[in-house]
């Protein structure tokens, strides 16, 4: 059976604007059919706006690529109709170890708080998060959703207007043109889009270079994340062993700066390294082997005019940490409202400033994140493998060490700190973590969860406090009163008596006050749209 | 808030330096240096306050 990511899920077929005598304008245009490109169609699709993907591909990611899916994430895809067959496929996990040289050091739990709906994580092959995406897309477009995949479709020119972009797109058939009032480059790392508009990307490149295998094999390791630091079975290196779903195991081997990448991935290489790490007697097929080095890059800007950059195109950061996609994810969550409010004039233009603002934050957080775990698991001088070595030794008996080791500080939420959206707290009794710029933090309600309720538009939450059904001010606010008492008190209401919450469309958290006063909210509201400056 | 103590603090400084180097007796120097690193781990946890290692730092690299 041909595995899901040899298999076409959109063809090319030749769409009517190829034959139009007059070039056709879309509203939306978005480069590259990856899991963020994805995410962004079906959030715009969902909001009414006309979102054409264009991807010079036709298949979900070659090989597994991105595993591990934290919390955020699948809330937003929650939203975006398509979370639940990700937890159902998903394999959870909580308990991780760390060996370093010839023993286990210690063993971790995440031990995920209780009262959301969704895990702190679930290992996920990227292909099969992006299958389901797909096919979200495909449902929204059979239901007359103004969304389309275009596969075959590559772009290969793209000329800047003031208030749209002209791009040329080839396809088996030959290229066309097509306009765009708004192009949204998602179109990965490597993103021609920002080579040909001429625009930076700066960072580290790390010399290093690791070797990633997913092995199909029926062994019985439990379902956790084991990380070496220094084994036998890869001297001086790393290694990490994690489960995914139909009994795939990820593998990622150090291996070094100078290697003969095309020798170390040919199988007669590859599955002694293996075998020397699994046991000799373990029986497994090689799915996908790849080689990869880091880097931890950005663009200095994520808007330029209408053309609007979300993903790995914007940013780049190692894999250790599951930032790429995760981050990635997060970009859209942040745009789609913001653009969908733009094109619908209840917004300025400056509104999409701030998502500039808010996910370069986002970016900057990530690379500083997955930059101090890169030099932890790969020292980069004897002085700092000497540091690190210290704190695995002493991390075996002694737990203070243990939050020294860093393989890979795991994705949570962005909090939009500073941003010009925020209106600055009045309500320092309520819990931090709820506090204006972070992500509404889910709780148990009824026979279901809060996020469940905010499933797109402005959100006024109650707690103890009197407001009207509803509020218009450009966008219109809807009430959801919520029962002071439980995790939903301890979450938002804290030591405070009572708490009114105006959360925004992608559930980040504009203002809070204690009570309900209508000038105050209308003037959040006009903050948070960006019309207030 | 405590400043980082730059003047004398431990009784019996000659019985401190002497053990102090006890302890690297029959070491290699990169065992040695091994457990430099791990001192210092054990020493900064004990002390804690992140304004203090600064200030720590800082007057290591006689600032
Ligand atoms: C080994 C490895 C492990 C990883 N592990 C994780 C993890 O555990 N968790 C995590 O969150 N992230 C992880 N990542 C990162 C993750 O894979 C990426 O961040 C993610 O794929 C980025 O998504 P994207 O949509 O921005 O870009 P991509 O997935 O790269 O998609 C870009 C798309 O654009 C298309 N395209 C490019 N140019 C054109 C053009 N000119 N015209 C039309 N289409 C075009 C491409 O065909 C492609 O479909 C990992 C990455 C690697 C390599």
């Amino acid at each position: 059976m041909n595995k899901i990511f040899e298999t076409p899920l959109y063809p090319y077929t030749r769409p009517p604007d190829q034959d139009a005598a007059q070039t056709i304008r879309r509203r939306v245009v978005i480069i590259g059919a990856g899991p963020v490109g994805l995410a962004t169609a079906i959030d715009l699709a969902q909001q009414g706006i006309e979102a054409v993907i264009v991807d010079d591909n036709d298949k979900v990611s070659f090989g597994s690529r991105a595993i591990c899916f934290a919390k955020r994430p699948l809330e937003i895809l929650d939203r975006l109709g398509c979370g639940q067959p990700m937890v159902d496929k998903g394999v959870q996990w909580n308990v991780g170890k760390v060996f370093f040289d010839d023993r286990q050091v210690y063993e971790f739990n995440l031990l995920p708080e209780d009262g959301h709906r969704r895990p702190a994580f679930i290992n996920l092959q990227q292909y099969y998060f992006e299958e389901y995406l797909v096919r979200r897309a495909l449902e929204l477009q059979a239901n007359g959703a103004p969304i389309e995949i275009r596969g075959g479709s590559r772009v290969i020119a793209i000329d800047q207007h003031d208030d749209h972009t002209f791009l040329t797109i080839d396809t088996p058939e030959g290229p066309y043109q097509l306009e765009a009032d708004w192009l949204i480059a998602c179109d990965g790392a490597g993103s021609p889009t920002r080579a040909m508009l001429n625009l930076d990307f700066h960072g580290r490149v790390f010399e290093d270079n690791f070797l990633i295998a997913d092995v199909v094999m029926d062994a019985d390791f439990p379902t956790e994340r084991w990380f070496w630091f220094d084994p036998p079975f890869n001297k001086g290196q790393s290694a990490l062993l994690h489960k995914q779903p139909d009994g795939v195991w990820r593998i990622d081997l150090q291996l070094g700066w100078d290697i003969d990448k095309e020798e170390e991935k040919k199988p007669e290489n590859v599955i002694p390294r293996l075998k020397a790490m699994l046991g000799e007697d373990v029986k497994f097929d090689l799915e996908w082997v790849s080689i990869y080095t880091f880097q931890c890059r950005r663009m200095d800007r994520f808007r330029h005019g209408r053309v609007i950059f979300a993903g790995d195109s914007a940013h780049q950061v190692s894999p250790f940490g599951a930032r790429g996609a995760n981050s990635g994810v997060q970009d859209s969550d942040n745009l789609a409202w913001k653009l969908a409010l733009v094109i619908n004039s209840q917004a300025p233009d400056a509104l999409l400033d701030s998502y500039d603002t808010e996910r370069v934050h986002g970016a900057e957080e990530n690379i500083l994140n997955s930059t101090r775990s890169t030099d932890f698991i790969t020292p980069k001088s004897d002085t700092s493998r000497l540091f690190r070595d210290a704190v695995l030794d002493l991390s075996e008996r002694h737990s203070f060490a243990r939050p020294f080791v860093n393989s890979g500080r795991l994705s949570v939420p962005c909090t939009y700190d500073g941003s010009p959206l925020n209106t600055p707290d009045a309500l320092p009794d309520a819990p931090a973590r709820t506090r204006p710029g972070s992500p509404c933090v889910d709780a148990p309600l009824g026979n279901g969860f809060l996020l469940d309720h905010m499933r797109g538009g402005f959100t006024l939450l109650t707690l103890n406090a009197d407001a009207p059904d509803s509020i218009t001010e450009g966008v219109t606010a809807n009430r959801l009163d919520l029962p002071a008492e439980g995790q939903v008190a301890e979450r938002y209401l804290g030591g405070a008596a009572s708490a009114v919450y105006l959360i925004r469309p992608d559930q980040h958290v504009a203002a809070r006050f204690p009570t309900y006063d209508e000038a105050q909210i209308r003037a959040a509201i006009r903050r948070a749209i960006g019309a207030s400056q | 808030m405590t400043d980082l103590i730059l003047t004398p603090n431990i009784d019996g400084p000659d019985d401190f330096y002497a053990e102090l180097l006890e302890t690297h007796d029959g070491l290699t120097t990169e065992q040695s240096n091994a457990l430099n690193a791990r001192l210092i781990l054990i020493l900064a946890n004990h002390i804690g306050d992140r304004k203090v290692l600064s200030q720590a730092l800082g007057a290591a690299r006689k600032e």
